[in-house]
């Protein structure tokens, strides 16, 4: 009871509090203990969220997108939309109008020069710019006037807030980084850890892998923010550090990513120094099944190809007894707790997108062992392991090495153990399995294993580029150097059909639709990806810091000008 | 004596470029790829155009070369730039970490303070402590003393230090407040209550990783001690009648020192290598740090580097070892 | 029966050389050395526990229960269960074998290369330099990218010669043994290159005893201490080596148990459920300090000059 009248006053006092001490830095010092330090603060040149967060309170991008998925505007007076003239008719080009007057924090003034010269820099061929796909299909950005920009597309583009827009894109000075296209981006050492941006705070100090020391910016656009006058942004150590150093030591205001275990999570919040936030995007653990033969006894050419369907889970019943066997409310409470809900969808937000399938949530043994006596798997022998034609029912089920990944490991396998299956684990250092080195057996495009486990989702709010994603052509194989996204090698002429549909449509409802479609192919009509619980973003906020909301679809720090010190 | 060591110092060269081309060659044919931690979000095409702007779509050879070019000429040109206010490295490339983009030298040079002040004072603590407390456990064999350190000293080199340093932080960071979990590597000690503020964030880590070199180096001083304890001439010289003192901290100590001379010299390097988990649990951000997390990036020419530098100070001590053995003992010779 | 004169003749004649003989005059001050006896029961007793345990404590190790996670001691399970309603005892036991297992066999390659390349870089001047550069070479070179490289390399054929299990047995042992052995090889130079100038050697060297002979009887016993030493720290840092390769996906599969895994699994949780560190603290501790006893005692019997004390 105590504990709820403290946080609803703590609450209270957030409301008042940016009214009460309207007065920049008058706050002191904002502490952040972001485990995974930032290593630079150019955030074209890295694309780790570690970079893309400390880069969000310097640099602003024209727009961002708001907790609800929704673009706001930041340096334009409104976001363009066909309705008011911004977006042309054609849908090749948007128009972005600037608020005029803005400052750089070294107090010249922001021009639309600056915004073409961003959309060059990361457009040049040698400079291999981490953001490349934001400005996917511009045809060309120009300055109408100096407070006008306007982006033309090559093609008709249905979702145009991509340049420009989350804290992925934002605007560089051009006066700064003039000498840094190219080739020359990584010489400018200066320059991309001490850019100049338009953000509430400016760079002080910078050690990378360690840590970053701010300031207030002088020429923020809003008088009276930021609150805090320094920001300390300390990197190292791990997820359960980082909520220690804010819910039981106190020595930090918030803690970035601190997924730990559910029952450290109560413990910490019992401590009463701080709390947990998170917020839902489309973060989402799942089990891939892997559609080809990934046996060792084929050639290296030929293995995990679609030239070798495979032999187990080919079989849509096994794969849907597989998810059966599974009970995700379980998983979530076990590894996640308040950090994860237990989804059925590969896209689960934002709300419009989000197919209605909750099917899997329940867990049916029985349901799973009548389908795999069913497929003609039965259990011959009395082992305990089903076969069929001399051939044991057994997977071998891999994972990047990450102890909720391996508890999740050792509870499905025993699921599946108790339906009749054989499981063999393997975890793979994360470096390997993600790394994407053509030469190594363990990454995860290889696949060289029956199912795996992994997380992934789409950057910004439109999943329609990750959809589009999962074609058939797009498997990794021996001809792309395994490069390619759709891991599983799902291959369904109906899908590539339904995607090139989407990809021309400009109707918002029809789309939704066949969002939701291409979702319900991929899990309940195939079972090939099995979601399993969607992950939130999940940092851990001190009692005394007002203001902050979490953002699952931009930067976490996208609303810092409002935090304040509350007590 | 003079001679072993100029023999030893040319031929530590050629060592070098061996061992420098070992370490590339086995970083390139490790798995693991620079772009494996760009989120899965960017697509192939992406990476592969940032893939050729870090240069890895030359062939390892050019690669090796450039880097040799950069680490033996553009770096201490750069040096040399940096003291005499020059410009001879002039729109050269430095060696350029794969992920920050930075200078590696600048970042090394970032980090070695809180590295010599955490491990290097650590490492000075163990040895201090080690060495009376293993002649007084030798030379007062199997009595309480003896059991008692080496007790500690085998829970000292059992338990691992990610296990002594979690629970010292929640005995004296979290239930005593009495001590800071985190490291700031931005304090500047320039009063005392800013040196005050040092000591204390250094007191935990620096007991963690005083308590596992003391265990190892007390040790290996109780055993050395032993055996040269036991010898004739030991016997001899009390038989002389030289006090009990001279014997023990003169006589027998001088003898029983080279296997804690190859022990501490070949732990110096080590200084420099960080101390990985120490410095994880505390958040010092040090070169040990640095160096897992750039191998688990890939960040091949900082792990190069920083293995490389490593290189040269481990022949460096082993050779100063070397030389010592010959002073603490003149029968030792090498010519 | 006509025989048996000169059978029992030879036999009091072999039970004289025996008792004459030093390995037993070693094994009796063994035998009386009371921290070696305890070392040898209580490694004793944990071997004992970890292979025969087993046999009367039927649990899987790997079964977990999701309705009894973080169980206190009870009947059902007397040292708990872990977060996933893994029985601990169990754990304990199967997770002991194969710390066991890697901890003596690494220690044991560990330590006899390293004497190896130390005794014949400090007798033998000729090959010192060079065996003292490869001694560099290895210390030098980063330990995780190794492993990564042997594991990609040898993982596949290993497992196809030796089963799966067999094949990392060998990779992790051979892993540890072959990235550990350069202390025991510079300190073992150290040692030779004094003791190898001591009259005694000389005079051996005088009357023609062969290098081979000098070394294994006249050097090496006399340098035996600081080895007993690297192998008590070399018991502890492969066990908790092995637990590092297995969280680096580099060892067994995860949800193999080994003391060194189960001590790191349990840190998150220290604060709620500290026993579920503790044992296997406990259990490496034990471990540690038995051999250090055993080490001890091994050096002590084998020392001429304290023996019949």
């Amino acid at each position: 009871m105590k504990l709820r009248t403290t946080l609803l006053s703590a609450a209270a006092l957030c409301a008042i509090a940016p009214a009460a001490m309207a007065e920049r830095g008058a706050d002191g010092e904002l502490k952040i203990l972001q485990w995974q330090a930032a290593s630079t603060m150019n955030p074209y040149l890295s694309s780790g969220t570690k970079d893309i967060n400390a880069s969000s309170l310097v640099s602003d991008p024209l727009a961002s997108f708001g907790p609800d998925g929704k673009v706001i505007p930041r340096l334009v007076t409104e976001v363009p939309t066909a309705e008011n003239g911004g977006i042309s008719a054609d849908l090749k080009s948007i128009t972005w109008k600037l608020i005029p007057d803005l400052k750089w924090s070294d107090g010249t003034p922001l021009t639309a020069d600056d915004v073409v010269f961003t959309a060059n820099y990361c457009m040049d061929p040698a400079g291999g710019c981490a953001q490349l796909s934001k400005f996917e299909g511009i045809e060309k950005v120009e300055a109408v006037d100096p407070l006008t920009v306007k982006v033309s597309f090559k093609e008709p583009k249905t979702n145009p807030y991509q340049a420009f827009v989350g804290a992925l894109a934002p605007i560089l000075q051009k006066a700064q980084f003039e000498k840094c296209t190219g080739a020359a981006a990584s010489s400018c050492t200066e320059q991309n850890i001490k850019p100049i941006g338009t953000g509430p705070f400016r760079v002080v100090d910078f050690k990378t892998n360690d840590v970053a020391i701010l300031e207030a910016n002088p020429n923020y656009r809003d008088p009276a923010k930021p609150a805090f006058a320094k920001v300390t942004l300390k990197g190292g150590g791990d997820a359960t550090g980082a909520a220690r150093a804010v819910m039981e030591t106190g020595e930090f205001d918030y803690a970035w990513n601190t997924q730990i275990a559910p029952d450290v999570q109560a413990a910490m919040t019992n401590a009463g120094k701080g709390k947990f936030i998170s917020a839902y995007g489309g973060l989402v653990e799942r089990l891939e099944m892997n559609m080809t033969d990934p046996s060792p006894d084929l050639p290296d050419t030929e293995r995990s190809t679609a030239k070798h369907p495979h032999p187990i889970l080919s079989d849509i019943r096994v794969r849907e007894a597989l998810s059966k066997a599974i009970d995700r409310a379980a998983l979530v409470e076990l590894g996640y707790g308040e950090a994860a809900r237990p989804t059925c969808n590969l896209v689960p937000a934002p709300e419009m997108f989000a197919s209605d399938n909750t099917g899997c949530l329940k867990q049916d043994v029985e349901g799973a062992k009548a389908l795999l006596d069913e497929a003609g798997w039965k259990d011959s022998d009395g082992d305990g392991i089903r076969d069929k034609d001399g051939k044991k029912l057994k997977l071998l089920y891999q994972t990047s090495v990450n102890p909720i990944r391996q508890d999740f490991q050792a509870v499905i396998k025993q699921w599946w153990n108790d339906i009749g299956i054989e499981v063999e684990l393997k975890s793979i250092d994360a470096s390997v399995f993600f790394g994407g080195d053509a030469g190594s057996p363990d990454t995860f495009q290889k696949f060289y294993a029956d199912v795996e486990m992994y997380a992934n989702e789409w950057d910004g709010t439109d999943p329609q580029a990750y959809l589009a994603q999962l074609t058939c052509e797009k498997a990794p194989k021996p001809e792309n150097q395994w490069q390619g996204e759709n891991i599983n090698r799902f291959c369904d002429p109906k899908y590539d059909e339904l995607v090139k549909e989407m990809l021309t449509n400009a109707d918002p409802d029809k789309r939704a639709a066949q969002i939701k479609t291409l979702n319900d192919m991929l899990t309940k009509d195939s079972f090939v990806v099995q979601p399993l619980a969607n992950r939130a973003r999940f940092s851990a906020v001190a009692n005394s810091l007002g203001g902050v909301e979490m953002n699952a679809w931009d930067s976490e720090f996208w609303n810092a000008a409002d935090w304040t010190r509350t007590k | 004596m003079f001679n072993y060591t100029l023999r030893s110092l040319a031929i530590a060269i050629p060592t070098l470029l061996i061992i420098s081309l070992v370490i590339f060659l086995l970083l390139e044919a490790a798995p693991g790829d620079p772009l494996g931690e760009v989120p899965l979000t960017v697509p192939p095409e992406v990476k592969e155009k940032m893939r050729t702007a870090l240069g890895l779509d030359a062939a390892w050879y050019i690669r090796y070369l450039l880097w040799l070019k950069q680490f033996f000429w553009i770096e201490p040109l750069h040096l040399v730039d940096r003291i005499f206010g020059t410009g001879y490295a002039q729109g050269m490339q430095r060696v350029i970490s794969f992920q920050s983009r930075l200078p590696v030298m600048d970042v090394i040079a970032e980090r070695i303070p809180q590295t010599l002040v955490v491990v290097g004072m650590a490492y000075l603590l163990g040895v201090l402590i080690a060495v009376p407390i293993g002649i007084l456990q030798a030379y007062r064999q199997y009595g309480l003393f003896d059991q008692v350190g080496s007790f500690v000293a085998m829970i000292g080199f059992s338990v691992p230090t990610f296990f002594t340093g979690t629970l010292l932080i929640i005995i004296f960071a979290i239930k005593l407040h009495w001590f800071p979990s985190v490291y700031d590597t931005t304090l500047r000690v320039t009063d005392w209550s800013s040196f005050w503020a040092q000591v204390r964030q250094m007191t935990l880590p620096v007991a963690v990783l005083a308590l596992a070199n003391a265990s190892q180096f007390s040790s290996y001083m109780r055993a050395s001690m032993l055996d040269n304890l036991g010898q004739d001439y030991v016997r001899t010289a009390r038989a002389k009648g030289m006090s009990e003192r001279v014997v023990v901290l003169v006589h027998v100590l001088r003898n029983s020192l080279i296997a804690v001379v190859t022990v501490i010299a070949l732990g110096i390097p080590g200084i420099f290598g960080g101390a990985i988990i120490t410095e994880q649990v505390f958040k010092v951000n040090g070169l040990g740090q640095q160096l897992i997390s750039s191998i688990h990036a890939n960040d091949l020419p900082m792990v190069m580097t920083l293995t490389f530098i490593f290189a040269i100070l481990i022949i460096l001590f082993n050779l100063i070892a070397d030389i010592l053995y010959g002073l603490l003992d003149p029968r030792i010779r090498y010519d | 029966m006509t025989e048996a004169p000169t059978d029992t003749l030879s036999g009091r004649v072999a039970a004289a050389e025996a008792a004459r003989s030093p390995w037993r005059d070693v094994w009796d001050q063994f035998r009386h050395h009371r921290g070696a006896m305890f070392g040898v029961w209580v490694l004793g007793l944990i071997l004992l526990v970890v292979l025969a345990g087993p046999w009367i404590w039927h649990l899987d190790p790997t079964k977990s229960d999701i309705l009894a996670r973080n169980k206190p001691a009870s009947w059902a399970h007397p040292l708990g269960s872990d977060h996933l309603g893994r029985d601990l005892l169990a754990r304990m036991m199967a997770g002991g074998r194969i710390s066991l297992a890697v901890g003596v066999t690494a220690m044991v390659l560990s330590i006899l290369l390293g004497t190896l390349i130390g005794a014949l870089s400090g007798y033998f001047r000729k090959i010192d330099t060079l065996l003292m550069r490869i001694t560099d070479l290895f210390l030098a070179l980063p330990l995780l990218p190794l492993l990564l490289l042997m594991m990609t390399l040898f993982r596949d054929p290993l497992a196809k010669t030796f089963g799966p299990e067999g094949g990392i047995f060998i990779l992790i042992v051979g892993g540890i043994a072959l990235t550990s052995w350069m202390h025991t090889a510079r300190i073992v130079r150290g040692e030779v290159l004094v003791v190898k100038e001591r009259e005694f050697v000389l005079a051996a060297r005088s009357i023609g005893t062969p290098p081979h002979r000098i070394i294994t009887r006249h050097i090496l016993p006399n340098v035996l201490s600081p080895v007993m030493v690297s192998a008590t720290l070399g018991i502890a840092s492969a066990i908790i080596t092995e637990s590092a390769l297995s969280f680096l996906g580099l060892g067994f599969p995860p949800d193999f148990p080994t003391w060194g895994r189960l001590l790191f699994d349990a840190m998150e949780r220290i604060q709620l459920y500290p026993w579920q560190v503790i044992l296997p603290g406990i259990a490496i501790s034990l471990t540690v300090l038995s051999v250090n006893y055993i080490g001890n005692g091994l050096r002590d019997a084998l020392d001429p000059r304290i023996r019949g004390r």
